[in-house]
Parts: C-alpha cells; structure tokens; sequence
C-alpha cells in the first residue's frame, strides 16, 4: 500500500531559510535507504508559501489569494510517496527521519486511495451483494 | 576493529541470527523482517543502548579510551546496511535456487522475502494453507540436502541464477496481474511484493540490465492496473484502456529503469525488450499514437532472443497492427497447429478479434467460445462469452 508522508512547514521553512548541509546529507542517506528498501516512490520539498497560491471555490465564483499564508503548521513543506507493507512499517520509517537541530516539527501519514478501493474491482462477496440488492429493487419496482 | 566487531555482533544478534545458522539448520523460519526495515533499526536502537551504557562506564573514569571508541552512527548504519544486503541477496539467490521447483520457489521467496505468512500465500494462490506449509519445508529440506550453500554466485553461474530469480519475481508479478484461475482479476498485494523485490534487487545489483529490464516491464505494467477492469468489474484490453487512468508516476519510474538497463549497453534482454515495448504503449497519448513500427521490431528482436509460441503470436498481433490485418492473419494462422498454443486461450481470441474485423462473425464466434473454454478465470470467461454471443447478433443482422 501507499503512504504519503507530509512535511509540515515550519517558521524556517516558511522564511526561505535553506536546510543546512548536514539536514541535506542526512536527508541524502535517508532517501537512499529508502530506495534500497524499495520504500522511496517519489518525493520532493516545496517552497514557502509565499511563492504560493491559492484559488478559493464558491459556486461558480473563483478568487486567486497569493501567498504567504498564516497558519505555518497547517502548511506543507515536502513530501513523499512511499511503498510499504503496513502503516505500522510507515510510522517505522517516519520516527527515522532525521532531525539533526533538533526542532519540533510534525510529520502526517497519510494512505493513498489503490485502484480496489473504489469498487472498479468488486470482491465476489461484494458482488453478490450488490446483485441481491439490485434484483430487491427490481422484484419491488 | 572494535566498530566492525560489535557491528557484527549486533548483525548477528538483531538482525539476521536466524540466517547465520543457516548452514547448521537450514533455511531459517523467521520471515524477511528486514523488508520492513524494523530489524535494522531494532540493531541501531540496541546499539545507541550500548554505547550510551559505553559512555556511562567511560564517565565513570575511562574518558581517554572513550574518546578512542566514538564512533558514529551513521558507520554503524553502514556496516549493518552492508551485512543485511549481502545476506539479502544471499537469501534471494538461495530461496530461488534452480534445484527447486518454481511453485516451491516461489512460496519460498513470499515466505523468506515477502514476509507473507502461509495462510496469505496459501490464499493468494488458491491452495489449502497445509498444502503451502508443506511445500515450503520440502523446499527447505531439498536445500539442505542438495547442500546449497548460502552464497551470492559468481562467475559463470550468476547469469543462470539470476534468471531463475527474475523468472520467480515475475511469476509472482503476474500471478497478482491477472490471476490465473478464480474470480479475483487483480491481486494487487502480489503485485507490490513482486514491485518492491524488483526494486530492491535492482538496488543490490545495480550493474545488471535484466534485473533493471525486469523492474521497468513491472512498474510500466502497473501503471495500467486502474485502468485494467472496469467499473463493472470487467476486464478492458489494452487499446480500450482509459489512458488518463494510467499511473504517471510508475510510467516514469519504468522509463528510467528502461533508461538503466539500456545505459548498461550490451544490447536488450527479454525483460528489457518487453519493458522497450510496454513503453511504446506507455509513451502513446492515445491508443492511434502507439509505434506499432517499433513494437512489431521490438518482437522481432524478442522472438529472436527468447522464441516462443506466445511470442510469435504477439509478435503477429503487432505486425498485424503496423502492417494491416492481412499480414496479421497470414502470421497467426500458422500457430493455430502449434501444440505448444493448442490451449493458449489467447490464440483463438486474437484470431476471433480479426475474424470479426474481416465480418466472419460465425468463425470468430467458435473462437471466442474455445478461448472461453480454455481459460481459467471467471470474468474474462465471461467477457469472451459476451464478445461470442455479439457475433451471433452481428451475424443475425448481416442474414
């Protein structure tokens, strides 16, 4: 199954401030032992907000509001897209993440929708179901 | 010294005790922990243990020497990172060893590798649970009495091994593909074991064009499974696939695998060559953009290098698509007396597709009817005999 892995931006984050060498070096040997574990599928860090934007909905209504935006820990600085057995492994590798400063931070995990989750591929159970129901419907009709 | 010894110790402690017996006891029962990675990082927290225990008693007067014996985490993570990939391998090589039958292989590599329990494995291949333990204590037992020993071959030996073990990933690739017999189309765990072993090897092995041939043909083959069956559960060929639910993520993963194996040099494998032609279709918009040109050599290359009845029909198919149906038929019609296809359902289904384009709807119904009778799995049993009994409306309408 498939995890997203967000970042949540941090004040540093959210100023520009790049992640010193050793952040980066570290966050290297991670992402390279996530990749020999056939973990990594995809990852990548995003700038601050305030290079952002965003388009708010209301009916047919589309307002553009350009960042920054206030609430930082609310905000997304990075993510990645891993390949795991179970959200226990993902928690695993999560609490590895490597945190040289030291700073409070926040990371959420979060399951990816697969292909069977939508019911495009019925279980035979699931199918007789929906059959019984269907042929409910249409002895009442 | 004092580093790589008790790296070693912790190796063999936490992580991979189970696989240092092996030469005493066989095949260890413990599952591929590492897969998870859980094992590594019990390692590294026993060890962040001992050396803070180390730092107390050096606190308690030995500063000097401690100061001697710092040594980082981050080298202990490498020597253990080492160890586990060097009996990763061994353990790969091993469980799908040539003096096994592939169906022990197999359940020996999900068991060993893919952490799956017997009951899983059991499940996922239609097989009663005992049925699936005992294969795999057979498989150790042939193991052990052969005298395999636990090693990563080298020399002449690898190129034959390393096939072997490409042959097991796939197999289990496909069995989750499209399930050979019973009602599931899609197996997608089988899938993702069979993806996340291939990436791996390809990490272990990275100077290997067929490993990485292989792990493009999975990813490229993958990025279609949203697109495989329907909303009503049926299957959807190819050429019908809705190409916007193709996963763009694992098509570009396969393209730089492909990409991998090609910079190798040495010229394409089979794996790779089928990755080559499952990129054609990925890198198509639209099915009328796909390069049949390019495909129809790519199976030339392919039934050059690995000939096969099933090959050649493909191989039909696609000169048929850059050619014209007649070409097509004049290749097929040939391997309708091969023994080797006489129950291959997908001969007589690719001739009923042309006969119904040639407007002969009573032959293509016969064939669409044996190719119903050949396979095993219910839904495109289902499908075919829908497509026989379109022939016969068809052909009603024609009278």
């Amino acid at each position: 199954m498939r995890f997203m892995i967000l970042i949540k931006a941090s004040n540093e984050s959210e100023a520009g401030v790049l992640p010193s060498e050793q952040l980066l070096t570290e966050m290297g040997q991670f992402n390279e032992e996530l990749v020999k574990a056939g973990v990594m599928l995809a990852g990548e860090g995003l700038q601050p907000s305030s290079k952002g934007a965003r388009v708010k909905f209301a009916g047919t209504k589309r307002t553009v509001v350009d960042g920054p935006f206030a609430e930082t820990k609310e905000l997304i600085a990075g993510y990645w897209l891993w390949q795991v057995k179970s959200m226990d492994e993902a928690i695993e590798w999560v609490k590895r993440i490597p945190n040289p400063t030291g700073e409070t931070g926040e990371v959420e995990i979060r399951q990816v929708f697969e292909a069977d989750d939508f019911g495009a591929n019925f279980t035979p159970e699931a199918r007789k179901r929906e059959e019984r129901l269907r042929s409910q419907v249409m002895t009442k009709s | 010294m004092h580093d790589v010894g008790l790296a070693e110790e912790l190796a063999q402690d936490a992580l991979v005790a189970a696989l240092e017996q092996w030469p005493e006891s066989g095949i260890p029962n413990k599952p591929g922990a590492w897969l998870m990675g859980t094992a590594k990082h019990r390692a590294i927290d026993l060890l962040r243990r001992r050396k803070r225990l180390e730092l107390k008693y050096e606190e308690m007067g030995h500063e000097l020497l401690g100061v001697e014996h710092e040594i980082s985490g981050r080298e202990f993570e490498a020597v253990i990172d080492d160890d586990v990939e060097d009996d990763l391998l061994r353990l790969i090589f091993t469980a799908c060893h040539p003096v096994l039958s592939t169906e022990a292989r197999v359940a020996l590599t999900l068991r060993l590798l893919g952490g799956l329990t017997t009951d899983e494995i059991a499940r996922a291949f239609l097989v009663s649970e005992p049925a699936i333990a005992q294969r795999i204590v057979r498989a150790k037992r042939a193991l052990h009495e052969a005298h395999v020993p636990f090693e990563v071959p080298a020399g002449a030996e690898l190129a034959g091994r390393l096939s072997s073990v490409l042959e097991v990933i796939y197999l289990i690739f496909n069995e989750g593909y499209a399930a050979t017999a019973g009602d599931d189309w899609l197996r997608p765990a089988l899938c993702e074991d069979a993806l996340r072993l291939g990436r791996i090897l390809a990490e272990l092995t990275p100077r290997e064009p067929e490993v990485h041939g292989l792990v493009a043909l999975m990813e490229v083959q993958a990025s279609r499974t949203r697109a495989r069956v329907s909303r009503e559960g049926d299957p959807v060929l190819l050429l019908d696939q809705d190409r916007g639910r193709w996963d763009q993520l694992l098509i570009r993963r396969g393209l730089a695998a492909l990409e991998r194996a090609e910079q190798l040099g040495g010229g394409l494998g089979p794996y790779a060559l089928q990755a080559a032609i499952a990129a054609c279709h990925a890198r198509a918009r639209t099915a009328a953009e796909t390069d049949w040109n390019r495909i129809a050599s790519l199976y030339d290359a392919l039934a050059h290098l690995a000939p096969s009845p099933v090959v050649e029909l493909n191989r039909a198919v696609a000169h048929g698509m850059a050619f014209g149906p007649g070409a097509r038929l004049e290749l097929v019609d040939p391997l309708t007396s091969e023994p080797a296809l006489a129950n291959y359902q997908y001969l007589p289904s690719v001739r009923g597709d042309l006969l119904v384009k040639l407007a002969r709807f009573d032959e293509a119904r016969v064939e669409f009817e044996r190719a119903a009778a050949l396979t095993r799995n219910a839904r495109q049993r289902e499908l075919l005999l829908e497509r026989a009994a379109q022939c016969c409306l068809s052909s009603t309408r024609l009278t």
